[in-house]
Protein backbone atom coordinates (compact mmCIF):
# COMPACT_ATOMS: atom_id res chain seq x y z
CA UNK A 1 0.00 0.00 0.00
CA UNK A 2 1.54 3.33 -1.01
CA UNK A 3 0.58 6.63 0.26
CA UNK A 4 -0.81 9.18 -2.00
CA UNK A 5 1.58 10.51 -4.52
CA UNK A 6 0.94 13.92 -3.95
CA UNK A 7 -0.99 15.92 -1.55
CA UNK A 8 -4.85 17.95 -2.03
CA UNK A 9 -2.42 21.09 -1.95
CA UNK A 10 -0.79 20.06 -5.16
CA UNK A 11 -4.23 19.21 -6.35
CA UNK A 12 -5.63 22.25 -5.76
CA UNK A 13 -2.59 24.61 -7.44
CA UNK A 14 -2.58 22.98 -10.68
CA UNK A 15 -6.88 23.45 -10.55
CA UNK A 16 -6.18 26.75 -10.46
CA UNK A 17 -2.86 27.09 -13.02
CA UNK A 18 -5.65 25.34 -15.22
CA UNK A 19 -8.80 27.73 -14.59
CA UNK A 20 -6.92 30.81 -14.58
CA UNK A 21 -5.33 29.41 -17.93
CA UNK A 22 -8.61 28.64 -19.21
CA UNK A 23 -9.79 32.09 -18.26
CA UNK A 24 -6.60 33.49 -20.13
CA UNK A 25 -6.86 31.76 -23.28
CA UNK A 26 -10.72 32.53 -23.89
CA UNK A 27 -10.18 36.05 -22.64
CA UNK A 28 -6.90 38.07 -24.54
CA UNK A 29 -6.82 40.04 -27.57
CA UNK A 30 -3.57 38.91 -28.71
CA UNK A 31 -3.62 34.88 -29.69
CA UNK A 32 0.05 34.84 -28.88
CA UNK A 33 -0.95 35.43 -25.22
CA UNK A 34 -3.80 32.84 -25.64
CA UNK A 35 -1.71 30.41 -26.61
CA UNK A 36 0.78 30.61 -24.07
CA UNK A 37 -2.20 30.76 -21.47
CA UNK A 38 -2.74 27.02 -22.74
CA UNK A 39 0.60 25.73 -23.00
CA UNK A 40 0.98 26.54 -18.97
CA UNK A 41 -3.07 24.78 -18.88
CA UNK A 42 -1.89 21.84 -20.71
CA UNK A 43 1.50 21.37 -18.49
CA UNK A 44 -0.96 21.81 -15.55
CA UNK A 45 -3.23 18.95 -16.62
CA UNK A 46 0.12 16.94 -17.82
CA UNK A 47 0.50 17.67 -13.41
CA UNK A 48 -2.93 16.32 -12.85
CA UNK A 49 -2.47 13.15 -14.90
CA UNK A 50 0.62 12.35 -12.96
CA UNK A 51 -1.65 12.68 -9.97
CA UNK A 52 -4.17 10.12 -11.46
CA UNK A 53 -0.93 7.64 -12.03
CA UNK A 54 -1.00 7.87 -15.89
CA UNK A 55 2.73 8.59 -16.93
CA UNK A 56 2.21 7.40 -19.93
CA UNK A 57 -0.77 9.93 -21.12
CA UNK A 58 0.85 12.90 -18.91
CA UNK A 59 4.21 11.83 -21.40
CA UNK A 60 1.89 12.26 -24.30
CA UNK A 61 0.60 15.34 -23.30
CA UNK A 62 3.61 16.95 -22.93
CA UNK A 63 5.08 15.68 -26.19
CA UNK A 64 2.01 15.97 -28.41
CA UNK A 65 -0.22 18.46 -27.50
CA UNK A 66 2.22 21.45 -25.77
CA UNK A 67 4.81 19.75 -27.72
CA UNK A 68 3.46 19.53 -31.16
CA UNK A 69 -0.35 21.04 -31.35
CA UNK A 70 0.66 24.44 -29.86
CA UNK A 71 3.87 24.74 -32.21
CA UNK A 72 1.26 24.37 -34.94
CA UNK A 73 -0.71 26.84 -33.40
CA UNK A 74 2.03 29.29 -33.25
CA UNK A 75 3.32 28.84 -36.33
CA UNK A 76 -0.43 29.47 -38.11
CA UNK A 77 -0.86 32.72 -35.56
CA UNK A 78 2.59 34.06 -37.49
CA UNK A 79 1.07 33.07 -40.77
CA UNK A 80 -1.91 35.49 -40.39
CA UNK A 81 -1.88 38.96 -39.42
CA UNK A 82 -2.78 38.81 -35.66
CA UNK A 83 -2.28 43.15 -35.58
CA UNK A 84 -5.02 44.21 -37.21
CA UNK A 85 -7.37 41.01 -35.22
CA UNK A 86 -6.34 42.92 -32.36
CA UNK A 87 -8.25 45.80 -32.53
CA UNK A 88 -11.20 44.74 -33.83
CA UNK A 89 -14.02 44.39 -31.53
CA UNK A 90 -12.63 40.60 -29.95
CA UNK A 91 -16.76 39.17 -28.83
CA UNK A 92 -19.30 38.30 -31.68
CA UNK A 93 -22.39 39.78 -31.13
CA UNK A 94 -24.30 37.10 -29.56
CA UNK A 95 -22.41 36.89 -26.82
CA UNK A 96 -24.97 37.19 -24.11
CA UNK A 97 -26.71 34.18 -25.97
CA UNK A 98 -23.68 32.27 -25.76
CA UNK A 99 -23.22 33.15 -21.96
CA UNK A 100 -26.83 32.25 -21.13
CA UNK A 101 -25.97 28.71 -22.81
CA UNK A 102 -22.94 28.01 -21.13
CA UNK A 103 -24.26 28.54 -17.80
CA UNK A 104 -27.11 26.29 -18.45
CA UNK A 105 -24.86 23.68 -19.22
CA UNK A 106 -22.97 24.92 -15.95
CA UNK A 107 -26.54 24.74 -13.78
CA UNK A 108 -27.18 21.39 -16.04
CA UNK A 109 -23.68 19.86 -14.72
CA UNK A 110 -24.22 20.87 -11.17
CA UNK A 111 -27.80 19.10 -11.42
CA UNK A 112 -25.86 15.95 -12.36
CA UNK A 113 -22.77 16.48 -9.97
CA UNK A 114 -25.48 16.95 -7.13
CA UNK A 115 -27.57 13.77 -7.32
CA UNK A 116 -28.12 11.90 -5.14
CA UNK A 117 -29.35 8.20 -5.75
CA UNK A 118 -30.56 6.42 -2.90
CA UNK A 119 -29.00 8.86 -0.40
CA UNK A 120 -25.94 8.37 -2.50
CA UNK A 121 -23.99 10.49 -4.85
CA UNK A 122 -23.97 9.85 -8.39
CA UNK A 123 -19.92 9.35 -8.65
CA UNK A 124 -19.06 7.31 -4.90
CA UNK A 125 -15.65 8.61 -4.31
CA UNK A 126 -13.23 6.43 -5.77
CA UNK A 127 -10.33 6.16 -3.22
CA UNK A 128 -7.78 3.96 -5.07
CA UNK A 129 -4.70 3.24 -3.08
CA UNK A 130 -2.58 1.73 -5.41
CA UNK A 131 0.86 2.60 -6.62
CA UNK A 132 1.79 2.75 -10.35
CA UNK A 133 2.30 -0.81 -12.18
CA UNK A 134 3.77 -0.74 -15.63
CA UNK A 135 1.28 1.62 -16.85
CA UNK A 136 2.88 1.94 -19.89
CA UNK A 137 3.08 -1.81 -20.61
CA UNK A 138 -0.61 -1.96 -19.90
CA UNK A 139 -1.42 0.27 -22.41
CA UNK A 140 0.52 -0.29 -24.86
CA UNK A 141 -1.04 -4.36 -23.79
CA UNK A 142 -4.41 -2.97 -24.68
CA UNK A 143 -3.39 -1.50 -27.98
CA UNK A 144 -1.11 -3.94 -29.84
CA UNK A 145 -1.13 -7.35 -28.20
CA UNK A 146 -2.74 -10.30 -29.70
CA UNK A 147 -4.77 -11.79 -26.97
CA UNK A 148 -5.52 -8.92 -24.61
CA UNK A 149 -5.95 -6.05 -27.17
CA UNK A 150 -9.01 -4.94 -27.41
CA UNK A 151 -8.44 -1.75 -29.05
CA UNK A 152 -5.99 -3.26 -31.87
CA UNK A 153 -8.39 -2.38 -34.68
CA UNK A 154 -9.28 1.23 -33.26
CA UNK A 155 -5.32 2.13 -33.24
CA UNK A 156 -5.36 1.22 -37.09
CA UNK A 157 -8.61 3.28 -36.97
CA UNK A 158 -6.38 6.30 -35.70
CA UNK A 159 -3.96 6.26 -38.34
CA UNK A 160 -6.53 5.90 -41.17
CA UNK A 161 -7.34 9.10 -39.44
CA UNK A 162 -4.04 10.71 -39.15
CA UNK A 163 -3.27 9.68 -42.76
CA UNK A 164 -6.39 11.68 -43.93
CA UNK A 165 -5.94 14.68 -41.76
CA UNK A 166 -2.49 14.67 -43.43
CA UNK A 167 -3.84 15.06 -46.74
CA UNK A 168 -6.32 17.43 -45.80
CA UNK A 169 -4.09 19.86 -44.36
CA UNK A 170 -1.75 19.45 -47.42
CA UNK A 171 -4.64 19.54 -49.81
CA UNK A 172 -6.61 23.04 -47.64
CA UNK A 173 -3.07 24.96 -47.65
CA UNK A 174 -2.38 24.75 -51.44
CA UNK A 175 -2.02 27.93 -53.10
CA UNK A 176 -5.34 27.62 -54.76
CA UNK A 177 -8.11 26.07 -53.64
CA UNK B 1 -7.10 18.97 4.21
CA UNK B 2 -10.19 16.08 2.30
CA UNK B 3 -8.68 13.32 0.36
CA UNK B 4 -8.90 14.31 -3.56
CA UNK B 5 -11.81 12.07 -5.01
CA UNK B 6 -13.03 11.49 -8.27
CA UNK B 7 -16.13 14.21 -8.17
CA UNK B 8 -13.05 16.59 -7.70
CA UNK B 9 -11.60 15.83 -11.17
CA UNK B 10 -14.86 15.65 -12.72
CA UNK B 11 -16.08 19.38 -11.07
CA UNK B 12 -12.51 20.66 -12.77
CA UNK B 13 -13.36 19.06 -15.93
CA UNK B 14 -16.83 20.87 -16.17
CA UNK B 15 -15.71 24.28 -15.19
CA UNK B 16 -13.00 23.85 -18.09
CA UNK B 17 -15.32 22.45 -20.77
CA UNK B 18 -17.80 25.27 -19.88
CA UNK B 19 -14.69 27.94 -20.37
CA UNK B 20 -14.15 26.17 -23.84
CA UNK B 21 -17.82 26.76 -24.66
CA UNK B 22 -18.12 30.39 -23.67
CA UNK B 23 -14.89 30.73 -25.65
CA UNK B 24 -16.63 29.11 -28.55
CA UNK B 25 -19.69 30.55 -28.67
CA UNK B 26 -18.55 34.05 -27.98
CA UNK B 27 -15.09 34.82 -29.45
CA UNK B 28 -14.35 36.26 -33.01
CA UNK B 29 -10.64 35.16 -33.70
CA UNK B 30 -11.33 31.71 -34.95
CA UNK B 31 -7.40 30.77 -33.69
CA UNK B 32 -9.11 31.40 -29.83
CA UNK B 33 -12.42 29.35 -31.01
CA UNK B 34 -9.73 26.38 -32.53
CA UNK B 35 -7.93 27.07 -29.10
CA UNK B 36 -11.33 26.94 -26.98
CA UNK B 37 -11.90 23.32 -28.75
CA UNK B 38 -8.86 22.10 -27.23
CA UNK B 39 -9.85 23.30 -23.74
CA UNK B 40 -12.98 21.14 -24.58
CA UNK B 41 -10.94 18.12 -25.59
CA UNK B 42 -8.97 18.35 -22.67
CA UNK B 43 -11.62 18.83 -20.21
CA UNK B 44 -12.91 15.73 -21.37
CA UNK B 45 -9.34 13.74 -21.22
CA UNK B 46 -8.85 14.80 -17.70
CA UNK B 47 -12.59 13.07 -16.98
CA UNK B 48 -12.00 10.03 -18.81
CA UNK B 49 -8.39 9.62 -17.42
CA UNK B 50 -10.26 10.20 -13.31
CA UNK B 51 -12.84 7.77 -14.45
CA UNK B 52 -9.90 5.31 -15.60
CA UNK B 53 -8.81 5.70 -11.91
CA UNK B 54 -11.74 5.02 -10.41
CA UNK B 55 -12.13 2.31 -12.69
CA UNK B 56 -9.17 0.43 -12.17
CA UNK B 57 -9.70 0.82 -8.12
CA UNK B 58 -13.12 -1.12 -9.15
CA UNK B 59 -11.22 -3.85 -11.63
CA UNK B 60 -7.51 -4.04 -10.52
CA UNK B 61 -4.60 -1.72 -11.87
CA UNK B 62 -4.37 -3.29 -15.74
CA UNK B 63 -8.37 -1.65 -16.34
CA UNK B 64 -7.20 1.12 -18.30
CA UNK B 65 -9.62 1.47 -20.63
CA UNK B 66 -10.23 5.88 -19.88
CA UNK B 67 -6.24 6.12 -20.33
CA UNK B 68 -6.27 4.80 -23.68
CA UNK B 69 -9.55 6.55 -24.56
CA UNK B 70 -7.70 9.80 -23.80
CA UNK B 71 -5.28 8.79 -26.09
CA UNK B 72 -7.41 8.62 -28.82
CA UNK B 73 -8.95 11.50 -28.11
CA UNK B 74 -5.52 12.91 -28.32
CA UNK B 75 -5.07 11.79 -31.70
CA UNK B 76 -8.60 13.07 -32.95
CA UNK B 77 -7.20 16.35 -31.19
CA UNK B 78 -4.27 16.43 -33.16
CA UNK B 79 -5.89 15.50 -36.68
CA UNK B 80 -8.71 18.24 -35.94
CA UNK B 81 -5.98 20.95 -35.00
CA UNK B 82 -3.92 20.04 -38.68
CA UNK B 83 -7.50 19.73 -41.00
CA UNK B 84 -8.89 22.92 -38.60
CA UNK B 85 -5.39 25.07 -39.15
CA UNK B 86 -5.09 24.30 -42.80
CA UNK B 87 -8.81 25.68 -43.17
CA UNK B 88 -7.41 28.44 -41.41
CA UNK B 89 -5.12 29.26 -43.88
CA UNK B 90 -7.16 29.25 -47.10
CA UNK B 91 -9.99 31.02 -45.42
CA UNK B 92 -7.31 33.65 -44.43
CA UNK B 93 -5.78 33.68 -47.99
CA UNK B 94 -9.67 34.48 -49.41
CA UNK B 95 -11.15 36.39 -47.15
CA UNK B 96 -7.55 38.09 -45.74
CA UNK B 97 -9.63 37.98 -42.54
CA UNK B 98 -9.63 35.86 -39.16
CA UNK B 99 -13.34 36.52 -37.95
CA UNK B 100 -15.90 33.53 -37.58
CA UNK B 101 -18.68 36.45 -38.13
CA UNK B 102 -17.82 37.41 -40.98
CA UNK B 103 -17.77 33.92 -42.82
CA UNK B 104 -21.53 34.58 -44.23
CA UNK B 105 -21.72 32.09 -47.39
CA UNK B 106 -24.19 29.74 -46.29
CA UNK B 107 -26.18 31.74 -43.82
CA UNK B 108 -29.49 32.65 -45.17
Amino acid sequence: MNPPVATPFFFYLLAATMIIGGILVITRKNAVHSAMALITALLAQAGLYLMLYAPFVAGVQIILYAGGIMVLFLFVIMLISIERAEKERQFNKQWLVGIAAAAALGGLFIAVYTTNTKGRPLFPEGRVSFGETLNTQQIAGLLFDRQTGQYMFAFEIASLLLLVAIIGAVVMSKKRI
Amino acid sequence: MLHITTLHYLVLGAALFLLGVIGVLTRRNVVIVLMSIELILNAVNLNLVAFSRYWQGLHGPGALHGQVFAIFVITDAAAEAAVGLGILIAFFRNKETVNVDEVNLLKW
